[in-house]
């Protein structure tokens, strides 16, 4: 059973690997919204570093609905899907690969890329820390939920709309848990009650989520 | 083996067949014939289990495969309208994560004989998108020189593929069914199988 979710996971990450341009795009909006802001809002570092925590997770979460739909198109497209449907393993493990290939290529390089982007805000450096760590749990929590959206809108026309729709939503915990962990080291308090929510959080969607993404994706194979 | 019984399939608001029974035994071969759009694939599909029939049930070694889940695709080997491989890997990659996903186990020694066999000697470390349509059925029907599992459900397996690819494909189904294995295949061309007891099943 481990072999088979590292197999869907190794497989991901090697096509993955074969297209850059995708990896890479994601990263670029999210530089590109967080550069824009200080532009936009003027420099004035208190009223950024008040805003950097709201600004930098929506940016991550926008970036993360970036990739989202193409998490089971081109394996739906080209036929790989009903494979692994086929596969002697119940499709939601197949899912829950995918959210961690997902998570490996899209949550990890933003999580990576926070602190640098945290600069440009001034946050001061145990608040960058803590933007980092709150990305890094908290955006396996959105490959999950993301799972079910990409699945459920799986070849409809204007899937990309309709994925944030259903998707955004029901990433207001991890958006509310992790930009509050930022700002609660800014106050001085500690953080760790958001960090246990939200890794709470996280592991919650990316352990369950698959399950109905597995569900949904039956659904658009028959 | 396989048997359908009282199958019915529809499609949006069209019945396309109904009361459909067969069985298959091992060593026994079903060549589905029928019209484009009489239901050949939606069958080959509900026999998968990738899809529920309207009314009826479809039972392996006796049991419905609706309550056997892994275990019946455990011994069913597909190959559908679609190749399933990826563009972006050479057709060795292809070959070894798609017999991976299947709980196989292939070395790649094993995995280049496969495709030598196939006729994509020279290929086996080119990206599939610069390949032929042929060349593509030949990577995806790889998996069956090696395949062992019992049940063979193939839509439209000669698609594409030149005279001398289509004599070694039905030289392997031919090997498959002489074994004892069941083969369930659709095709609008003649079939020349070698071996076994060919049904015919005409829908429509």
């Amino acid at each position: 059973m481990f072999a088979f979710i590292a197999h869907v996971i190794r497989r991901d990450l090697s096509l993955a690997l074969r297209r850059p341009a995708d990896l890479v795009a994601p990263l670029c909006f999210f530089l590109i919204i967080a550069t824009f802001f200080p532009f936009g809002i003027g420099p004035e570092p208190e009223l950024l570093r008040r805003l950097a925590p709201g600004i930098l997770w929506v940016g991550a979460l926008l970036s993360t609905l970036l990739s989202l739909p193409r998490m089971f198109a081109d394996d739906f497209a080209d036929g790989t899907l009903e494979q692994m449907a086929l596969a002697p393993y119940p499709l939601g493990l197949a899912a829950f690969g995918k959210a961690i290939a997902h998570w490996i290529v899209s949550g990890l390089p933003l999580a990576l890329l926070s602190p640098i982007l945290g600069l440009q805000f001034d946050l001061p450096p145990d608040a960058l820390c803590v933007l980092f760590f709150s990305i890094l749990i908290g955006t396996p929590a959105l490959s999950g939920i993301g799972a079910i959206g990409a699945g459920l809108t799986l070849g409809l026309r204007g899937s990309g709309v309709l994925l944030s729709l259903v998707m955004l939503p029901l990433c207001i915990p991890a958006l509310i848990f992790g930009s509050g962990a930022v700002d609660a080291v800014m106050t001085g308090i500690s953080p760790r009650p958001y960090f246990f929510l939200l890794a709470a959080f996280s592991t919650g969607s990316i352990v369950f989520a698959p399950w109905a993404a597995a569900a949904a994706l039956k659904i658009s194979l028959e | 083996m396989l048997e359908a019984l009282q199958i019915e399939c529809q499609r949006g608001d069209q019945r396309l067949f109904q009361g459909l029974n067969f069985c298959l035994n091992a060593g026994e071969l079903l060549f589905l014939q029928g019209n484009n759009g009489a239901g050949k694939t939606s069958l080959l599909r509900m026999l998968c289990g990738l899809s529920e029939p309207v009314s009826g049930e479809i039972r392996w070694r006796g049991e419905n495969i609706r309550r056997m889940n892994e275990r019946f695709r455990g011994e069913l080997c597909y190959l559908g309208h679609q190749n399933a491989i990826k563009e972006d890997l050479t057709p060795l990659e292809n070959l070894m994560v798609s017999t991976r996903l299947h709980d196989e186990t292939l070395d790649e020694d094993a995995a280049l004989k496969a495709l030598v066999e196939v006729g994509l000697s020279g290929r086996a470390e080119l990206a599939c998108r610069y390949l032929s349509q042929g060349q593509k059925r030949r990577v995806a029907l790889a998996r069956f020189a090696q395949e062992k599992r019992p049940l063979w459900i193939l839509d439209e397996p000669f698609v594409a593929l030149d005279t001398q690819a289509t004599r070694w494909l039905s030289q392997v189904i031919g090997a498959h069914v002489e074994r004892g294995g069941l083969v369930v295949l659709t095709s609008h061309q003649a079939i020349d199988i070698p071996a076994g007891r060919i049904h015919p099943l005409f829908l429509g």
